[in-house]
């Protein structure tokens, strides 16, 4: 397959693995090998398969077909206790701590050090994690509860976990998605120094620039596909991106050209105490205005305190001219406001409920009146409308009367956007509007949400993938921290400027 | 690894840690300070009005009264704590109190005998629960509620009107419950055994901390390779365990016991547990809060006889303490969040 690998067999492989999730199938023929010394890169786009992979490695889902190969050895991992036994550390996308235990307690769970009595020693637990944390250069207490850590710094203490437990395999699925580049620079060289020492590493980033500082292979995925497994020497990011991608850029993001209309969202100084600070600006009809940031600046934040889900502490928001009351998703609605939330499972959907019953949820009252006199909902009138929406958005279904939880991703995303177009709003807020759905669905989504901008309506989305938000945003509006740090214009917007801003350099402003 | 032992740290200014540290250590010693606060108050209060509160004889029976109920409230810990919940202990200890009455009344059966039967079938009683909740993945609430109903119906039916009474059961078991060691009557020196040991199960054994960290977050604690299941099954078992231990304490105190006797238990026992501090969600508790939680009760309960008022205003009090505990925790959960939150800003 490939000449650079040395003779020994892989610590840990993948071969030929296939997974599917009901109807989804999350990887197909899959093969990727870790080898000792060595970082290799997983690619891909949202919704390719690279956590499935990642949670295939740590014993988390077990293929359908194909295996996992430890030493060359065949392997089951029956759960992530087998996974973790046999030398494998994962750090997850999203931390994964125990928020009320101590950060040591977290780092030593099931390994804590004893004394002769078999009782944990405290005292010693929190010498190693005090040890741990020197190495790694940060100054955190052992004993402060997990609860309330930063993003950072609660990936720090993955990465502590990861180290005392000595892993022969490191699987870091996305860990820079959050830190500065003071911390990412900490990150590469603790890194470094376990790939030194004969550790496997699996790295997984959206930021192309630091596959290409770390690792030495990459294998990429599209579509859960496995596309090719190369030494990055000689590749070039355009390479990578058209690896993933597999199509041009221009027909992912089918964004039209719209002379802006009246400010129809206008939020005045809003400010969350300790969340975030002082933030204004506009949205005009027509406009498609991306909020950009690192994992934890506090952009959802913003959103849910607009649509009224949060209580804001200090500012103004109005939609239309209309003044929102703080703290009411009902006032927001009626004036307008419609919120796609990030997470369509917990917040977007009733996962068991029906289809039609999604749909109709935002519109209860209109249905009622739609449905004739009387204080009943007419179920044919509910039936008509998720129908017609379900044929607008193109959503792939068997019956309206089927649970969401069956559908595939990008089709649950369609639900919750026909739930939401539903209320006929003038300013639509998307949270992550791609995030997990397969390259097809997302440029329809995306083409959505462009003719909904063209139709005079004002789009503010919330995107973490930055091809998305280049391709899409007339403006872009970058958050550090909780502060608004940058807005960029179309023209001037590059991964690079919104990425300077968005970590806090302020490179973007000199572009500017 | 010398490379990154060298570099210096990069952020010192998140060592603050000893004063926000110690503030955070304090809110959560908060809540068993707190009933210790309300418990002197109480008694104190009681005291002057009433001098004779404080007899021998009064002290006594408000600790083996307590007993019981600590008993029982350190076994829900252990469930609670995991996130879950035990609602058929109260069926238990009046099934256990019964079957063993039955089995030793009339015979020269010992304590060792009486106290293994009711610790078994405590513990089968657990099992049952156990392996519904963890192997079938039946929620507990649900669970334990069908349990508490079967559990009664089979005592009532093993009863069938019957009653056991206090003359057949051998003198060796009723001094169980009524005797004392230096003073000291058997019953209190046994629950504070077990909730010693408990509590320095759950603090300081690794297996122990799983509980917690099973409670805190159920999705961490799987990708930590928690054994969940065995777990929360040890945590029914035990509380099952501890039902039956109840039960046969229950026999030894009173001898007479009639069928399903401690009808509504289940309530008083997680009004304890979460007066004294362990979350219903998981995760945060100790024994020792929820031992002082039934204290407390049991000590309302006296305090109203004492202070002549009417007992049916005992459970309206205790459900007025549930409220407030409940208040008090969302407060100070509401102000540790905006310290944490405060706290992050400025370590950016």
């Amino acid at each position: 397959m490939n000449t650079s690998a040395p003779p020994t067999p892989p610590r840990l492989a993948l071969v030929n693995v296939s997974k599917a999730f009901g109807a989804v199938q999350a990887l197909r023929g899959v093969t990727i090998e870790l080898y000792a010394g060595e970082v290799h890169a997983l690619a891909g786009e949202n919704g390719a398969g690279k956590s499935t992979v990642v949670k295939t490695f740590a014993g988390v889902h077990r293929p359908d077909s194909g295996e996992v190969r430890l030493d060359g050895e065949p392997v089951v991992f029956n759960g992530p206790a087998d996974a973790q036994a046999a030398g494998v550390a994962v750090i997850y996308q999203e931390p994964t701590l125990f928020p009320d235990l101590s950060v040591a307690e977290n780092i030593f769970m099931g390994r804590q050090p004893r004394t002769s009595l078999g009782r944990i020693d405290r005292k010693a637990m929190h010498a190693a994690a005090a040890d741990l944390f020197a190495r790694l250069g940060v100054a955190l207490d052992p004993r402060q509860p997990a609860r309330g850590l930063s993003i950072a710094d609660q990936q720090v203490v993955e990465i502590a976990k990861a180290i005392s437990r000595d892993a022969k395999v490191l699987i870091m699925d996305e860990p820079t998605a959050a830190l500065t580049g003071q911390e990412v620079a900490r990150l590469f060289a603790v890194t470094r120094t376990l790939q030194q020492a004969g550790c496997a590493i699996l790295f997984i980033s959206h930021r192309l620039e630091e596959i290409f500082e770390l690792c030495q292979r990459v294998t990429t995925l599209r579509d859960g596909t496995w596309v090719g497994t190369e030494p990055l020497d000689g590749l070039t990011a355009d390479d990578l991106v058209q690896r993933m991608v597999g199509r041009e850029l221009e027909e992912l993001y089918p964004k039209q050209e719209v002379a802006p209309g009246p400010v129809a969202l206008k939020v005045s100084r809003l400010t969350r105490e300790g969340v975030f600070t002082d933030v204004s600006f506009q949205v005009r009809r027509g406009e498609i205005v991306a909020l950009a940031g690192l994992v934890g600046a506090g952009r959802s934040e913003v959103a849910r305190a607009i649509f009224g889900v949060d209580r804001w502490d200090a500012g103004e928001v109005e939609v239309d001219g209309t003044r929102l009351p703080p703290a009411s998703p009902t006032a927001a609605m009626a004036a307008g406001l419609a919120f796609v939330p990030e997470d369509r499972r917990q917040q977007g959907l009733v996962m068991d409920m029906s289809i039609e019953r999604n749909i109709g949820l935002t519109q209860l009252r209109s249905l009622r009146r739609a449905s004739g006199p009387g204080p009943l909902i007419s179920r044919r009138v509910e039936r008509d409308r998720a129908r017609d929406w379900a044929l607008r958005l193109q959503l792939k279904f068997s019956r309206l009367s089927d649970a969401v939880g069956v559908l595939s991703g990008g089709n649950q995303q369609k639900v919750v956007l026909a739930k939401w177009l539903a209320t006929e709003p003038s300013v639509l807020i998307v949270d992550e509007p791609t995030r997990g759905i397969d390259v097809g669905t997302k440029a329809e989504v995306h083409r959505l949400l462009s003719e909904l901008a063209a139709r005079n309506m004002a789009v503010l989305m919330i995107s973490s993938d930055l091809p998305e938000v280049l391709g899409m945003a007339d403006r872009v509006l970058v958050m550090h921290e909780g502060r608004l740090v940058a807005e960029i214009p179309r023209a001037e917007a590059t991964e690079e400027s919104v990425m300077a801003a968005a970590t806090g350099r302020r490179v973007g402003k000199e572009a500017a | 690894m010398t490379a990154v032992a060298r570099q210096r740290p990069t952020r010192p200014t998140a060592k603050t840690g000893r004063g926000e540290g110690g503030l955070i250590d304090l809110v959560l010693r908060f809540r068993e300070l707190g009933i210790l606060g309300a418990l002197i108050v109480l008694v104190a209060v009681t005291t002057a009005i009433n001098p004779r509160f404080l007899s021998a004889q009064g002290v006594e029976d408000i600790f083996l009264n307590a007993s019981i109920l600590a008993l029982l409230a350190v076994g829900q810990t252990l469930v609670v704590v995991t996130r879950n919940i035990d609602l058929s202990v109260g069926s238990v200890v009046g099934l256990v109190a019964f079957v063993v009455g039955d089995a030793v009344s009339g015979t020269q059966h010992g304590v060792l005998f009486a106290v293994a039967l009711g610790v078994a079938i405590g513990a089968a009683c657990g099992l049952v629960n156990g392996l519904l909740v963890s192997l079938c993945g039946v929620p507990a609430l649900v669970v334990t509620l069908g349990t508490l109903y079967v559990i009664q119906g089979l005592n009532h039916y093993i009863a069938h009107g019957e009653q056991i009474s206090a003359a057949e059961v051998p003198d060796a078991i009723l001094k169980l419950g009524n005797g004392d060691l230096a003073g000291v009557p058997y019953l209190p020196l046994i629950s504070v055994a077990v909730m010693l040991a408990v509590g320095c199960y759950l603090r300081s054994y690794p297996s122990g901390r799983e509980f917690y960290a099973i409670g805190s977050s159920p999705e961490a604690a799987r990708l930590a390779g928690v054994p969940i299941r065995r777990r929360v099954l040890t945590a029914y078992l035990a509380s099952g365990a501890l039902a039956g231990l109840a039960g046969t304490l229950w026999l030894a105190r009173f001898g007479t016991v009639v069928a399903d006797p401690a009808r509504g238990w289940e309530l008083d026992v997680v009004a304890a547990v979460v007066v004294g501090g362990v979350a219903i969600v998981g995760g945060v508790g100790t024994v020792y809060g929820a031992a002082l939680g039934a204290l407390l009760i049991t000590t309302i309960g006296s305090v109203l006889v004492v202070l002549k008022i009417n007992p049916f205003w005992q459970e309206a009090v205790v459900g007025l303490l549930l409220l407030l505990a409940i208040s008090a925790d969302r407060l100070v959960a509401l102000r540790l969040a905006r310290v944490l939150r405060k706290r992050n800003v400025r370590h950016g």
